[in-house]
């Protein structure tokens, strides 16, 4: 009890103490609130570290403030209190408050003013596009992931299918799940994680169908409409409400909630981010492999998909002389070596295509060919890593994927709402509560209600 | 007669089920949770199990934090409410008596739910968040206290007080001296009941912690459910079994006085 | 004989003074500010508020979500009220006996009331787990429907509904049994001279008498059930399959904080306030009428 007392004044004065602010120092402090855990945040720390190491002006201050919602939060209150911090992590979806918030300062104009060079166009298009509005990117990049496809190996082999042939079309999964149920090697065909991301999101990305109208948002706040209740959605999602029935396909809830299906061996195969390589590559007893996310084949084109995870803004509201200590650490992370030390840790996506070429010939995808699946999917080329052909007599890779506007990214208002409705209601449809048109049609109902809601709130 | 024996014995059973479940899960091995048929002794990995899942989610700091702020809070919702209540039943007529005991009572009707978003704002602006100070000042009001203590002073004969006055006592000491000892049942009673307030509230600290070593148990609890792809629920049962630890000792220590204080309430 | 014998100018304005200070401060000016906040749409970020005077509300009340949610909180609050209060009830009845060992079973009784409802949401979670549950391995034996309340609705909320009147369970045995113990032994004796059954005299007697006591405990789980149940659904089912979960707290928390529309989330809470101010005047009507203001 009395160490716990102590504990409290330890507290109390070391709240007064930040209250009261740090004695003055030499370096300029960089205030950087963030939202990772564990292995994600230790890797965050050591990046900062060497900043502040590599130069002596700034000091680089990473604060994790909670889960993404709760960073976001406090960074909005810490705003309106004046006294924001240099840049704040965010999701992918609270990209257009950031954007309407007008509390920005756009890393283009920042990087231009302190006359950095940056090469954007080196950057890979699907993860800076999502965050670019007329030609400029508004924040960085940083953790960046997006879904791919995952397999049971053993499975695979107790059932008397290729290991090395993960399906390409959603024919084959449900051919490949049949085979497996019937051979008693898993449960369940397949589940998915993050519902809406990897299956309503995505797929149209994929299929190079539009997710809303005015060009997935990008095109304006006001008279943006919901698209996911078109023919492409409802077939997509009535099947997978009629695999439901059958075992092919086991809803498994939100988020990371289906993830132990898989880690299991309870479902056979998986669709999950590209970011969970690192943790099923220690948690996985299994031997198991990854691939592109299935298509439906002709008549839909085959596009790149979109990705997830969170960028990093800079807020307005700080002493000028600041701002070129935020420059300068955001330089930091752009380079090749900083993208390629990030994703070999965390396995997130390197942003630049520099940086991939660089994996590439220090050949760590040869060694780790999951890790290359996503970008292969990003990028449309083809799943195979170049350096693996070497010496091999191969054509020069081709694109299979093509980049389209659909398959570009999704820039809506109130979207964590949106994503939420679009959830409940998959849940509705698989449980059997609605048809998928029925479903559809309430989600876009409701989501169309969001988006002008949001429109009002930042009508001129 | 055996037969309603019989019966509150089976109730008793159903009741204290789930606990017991919850032990006997945290006693095994990882691999003999998901064993059916359920294995029904318990095993002896508890320790084990245990340091496991304090490392994990520093469940001994999160006790202490939830027992810490549960005291505090009871504590300081008890000493607010009697002197408040004294004041309201000691003292001559004073201007704003009936307003100021109303104010009080009125906040048995604003529930945090239906101040959150402003009084989250309110630790923004005292630079509270993530502090002590706000997982336990908001909640330094009680309506409930207040009342009850009252209500218990309007009980006391009013000779007691009128012989302290004659003595010379004033208002203070006869609060110290006589009244408090007098109502050592009801702060007991209190105590338990906004202990188990806090000690169970979560939305609050959800919203107004942000660091993992600030959370209280539950939190804590539910991070272990929520990391892992694989949940290991001999870990999280021992974290659970750890959680009902605290509360169950004031349950014990202090449900006479609970039980003695509802059926004075019964009596009047 | 008087009671109030000190005459002290200033020391009753110091003695409530701390208790009104917090109340002002962290009840009356968020409350209030709930209000304004209703009434306005506001950018996370600030800068203006656009006034649009009932718009949220109405926004709230012609969509379908916030009414499913309405419907939930009452489902939700209407079976933990009736679960634990009814629970309670045949409980107390059953060990308000002279039997050995009593003391006994009464602490045991009483213990999950020491439980916080987010913790034995979670041991619930286990017992009802489609997957490894010991509920679902046991129905499996009866019938082969899929307990699984990850897509069932109805089974998330009974799983919601048990925990939390589980952990409210002992709460109500003890006041119960404290109402039991003050009927007089002759009342209920003189009925069964009568002739009257064990089943008819608790019905025909007791439980007129009891009365006071079930309304109490009606309105105080209600009123836990509406407010004080963020725990177990945040910690359980995050509102969901479907919104078949998300009461009306939840909903308030999750468009505030997660979604981060401010006025949307005020609005609701204005809408609670009018939920907690009829249950409290039930309350004092009804339960408490021997307070005197």
């Amino acid at each position: 009890m009395e160490a716990f007392s102590r504990r409290w004044t330890a507290l109390a004065v070391a709240v007064g103490v930040l209250l009261i602010g740090m004695p003055a120092q030499a370096k300029t402090e960089i205030h950087f609130w963030h939202a990772m855990t564990g292995q994600l945040g230790t890797s965050l720390e050591a990046q900062a570290k060497q900043f502040n190491e590599s130069q002596g002006e700034y000091e680089v201050k990473p604060l994790r403030k909670g889960n993404y919602a709760q960073t976001l939060t406090a960074a909005i209150a810490a705003y309106r209190q004046k006294n924001p911090p240099h840049i704040v992590q965010v999701f992918e979806v609270g990209t257009q408050t950031m954007l309407m918030s007008g509390a920005v300062y756009p890393v283009y104009d920042l990087m231009k003013h302190y006359e950095i060079p940056v090469k954007w166009n080196d950057f890979i298009k699907p993860v800076v596009g999502y965050y670019t509005k007329d030609g400029k990117l508004y924040s960085m990049p940083y953790n960046s992931s997006t879904p791919i496809f995952y397999y049971n190996k053993d499975a695979f082999k107790k059932a008397g299918l290729a290991p090395d042939k993960p399906p390409k079309t959603w024919k084959d999964v449900e051919a490949y799940a049949k085979k497996i149920l019937a051979a008693g090697a898993a449960k369940c065909g397949f589940s998915t994680g993050w519902p809406s991301w990897t299956m309503v999101e995505n797929m149209h990305a994929t299929h190079d169908q539009p997710f809303a109208s005015k060009n997935n948002g990008f095109g304006g706040v006001e008279g943006v409409e919901l698209l996911v209740n078109r023919a492409f959605g409802q077939k997509h999602i009535g099947q997978l409400a009629a695999w439901q029935k059958d075992n092919v396909y086991s809803y498994g809830g939100r988020g990371g909630a289906a993830d132990p299906k898989f880690v299991n061996g309870d479902c056979a195969m998986y669709v999950q981010s590209s970011a969970l390589i690192g943790g099923f590559t220690r948690g996985v007893k299994f031997d198991w492999g990854t691939g592109e996310l299935p298509h439906w084949g002709a008549p839909y084109r085959k596009a790149t998909s979109i990705i997830g995870g969170a960028t990093l803004w800079v807020l307005k509201g700080k002493p000028e002389a600041e701002y070129r200590g935020v420059a300068r650490f955001l330089e930091f992370l752009a380079k090749p070596e900083q993208q390629m030390w990030w994703h070999v840790n965390t396995g997130y996506l390197a942003i630049s295509n520099t940086a991939v070429r660089n994996l590439e010939q220090g050949y760590h995808f040869v060694r780790n060919p999951k890790q290359y699946t996503a970008f292969a999917q990003l990028t449309g080329l083809p799943p195979t890593p170049p350096a693996a052909m070497a010496g091999k007599k191969a054509a020069p890779a081709k694109a299979e994927r093509v980049a389209t506007a659909n398959s570009s990214g999704l820039r809506l208002g109130n979207f964590v709402q949106i994503r939420d409705v679009i959830e409940s209601e998959m849940e509705n449809i698989f449980a059997g509560k609605k048809s998928a048109k029925q479903g559809l049609d309430d989600a876009v109902a409701k989501s169309n209600a969001l988006l002008k809601d949001f429109a009002a709130t930042y009508k001129q | 007669m055996l037969a309603a024996h019989v019966l509150l014995a089976a109730a008793t059973l159903v009741i204290v089920f789930p606990m017991l479940y919850a032990v006997q899960v945290s006693t095994l091995e990882f691999q003999d949770v998901f064993v059916f048929p359920p294995k029904l002794l318990p095993g002896g990995a508890f320790a084990d199990n245990l340091r496991r899942a304090w490392e994990k989610v520093h469940l001994g700091r999160l006790l202490a934090n939830s027992a810490g702020i549960a005291v505090v809070v009871a504590l300081g919702k008890i000493c607010l409410s009697v002197m408040a209540a004294f004041a309201f039943t000691y003292f001559r007529d004073f201007p704003g008596k009936t307003l100021l005991f109303l104010a009080i009572l009125a906040t048995h009707m604003l529930p945090l739910p239906v101040r959150i978003v402003p009084t989250f704002q309110l630790m923004h602006d005292f630079g509270w968040v993530n502090s002590y100070q706000a997982l336990t000042v908001p909640f330094f009001a009680s309506a409930t206290g207040t009342l009850l203590f009252r209500q218990f002073f309007l009980t006391i004969p009013p000779a007691l007080s009128e012989a302290a006055r004659v003595d010379g006592a004033g208002p203070l000491r006869f609060l110290v001296r006589i009244l408090l000892p007098l109502s050592v049942n009801n702060l007991a009673a209190l105590f338990l009941v906004e202990f188990l307030y806090m000690w169970n509230e979560y939305l609050w600290p959800l919203i107004v912690t942000t660091s993992d070593e600030m959370r209280v148990v539950q939190i804590g609890i539910k991070m272990l459910v929520a990391t892992d792809a694989q949940a290991e629920w001999n870990l999280i049962m021992a974290g659970v079994v750890a959680a009902m630890v605290p509360p169950l000792v004031v349950l014990l220590a202090l449900q006479r006085s609970f039980v003695g204080s509802i059926s004075l309430g019964q009596e009047k | 004989m008087r009671r109030t014998v000190f005459a002290n100018r200033w020391l009753p304005y110091l003695l409530v003074l701390p208790q009104v200070l917090v109340t002002v401060v962290f009840f009356f000016w968020p409350a209030a500010k709930s209000f304004y906040l209703s009434v306005f749409k506001s950018p996370p970020f600030g800068g203006r508020d656009i006034f649009v005077g009932l718009d949220n509300f109405t926004a709230l009340l012609t969509t379908s979500d916030y009414y499913d949610s309405v419907v939930s909180s009452f489902v939700f609050a209407g079976g933990v009220t009736g679960l634990s209060v009814v629970g309670g009830l045949v409980v107390a009845a059953l060990a308000n006996q002279k039997i050995r060992g009593l003391t006994l079973y009464r602490t045991a009784l009483l213990w999950p009331y020491g439980i916080a409802p987010a913790i034995a949401g979670i041991i619930f979670l286990f017992i009802f787990h489609p997957a490894y549950g010991i509920l679902p391995y046991f129905f499996s034996f009866v019938t082969a429907y899929e307990f699984n309340w990850l897509l069932r609705g109805w089974i998330a909320m009974a799983l919601v509904i048990t925990a939390t009147a589980w952990t409210h369970l002992g709460y109500n045995i003890a006041f119960f049994l404290a109402g039991l113990q003050a009927i007089p032994t002759s009342v209920v004796e003189a009925a069964s001279v009568d002739g009257a059954g064990p089943v008819r005299r608790f019905t025909a007697i007791v439980l007129p008498l009891i009365s006071p006591v079930t309304f109490y405990l009606v309105v105080v789980n209600m009123v836990f059930a509406f407010f004080g149940s963020f725990g177990v659904i945040h910690a359980v089912t995050l509102g969901g399959p479907g919104h078949a979960t998300e009461i009306m707290v939840y909903k308030l928390w999750k468009d505030g904080f997660i979604g981060l529309d401010l006025g949307s989330s005020a609005a609701q809470s204005v809408i609670l306030m009018a939920v907690v101010i009829g249950l409290t005047v039930l309350q004092f009507r009804f339960a408490e009428k021997k307070v005197t203001y």
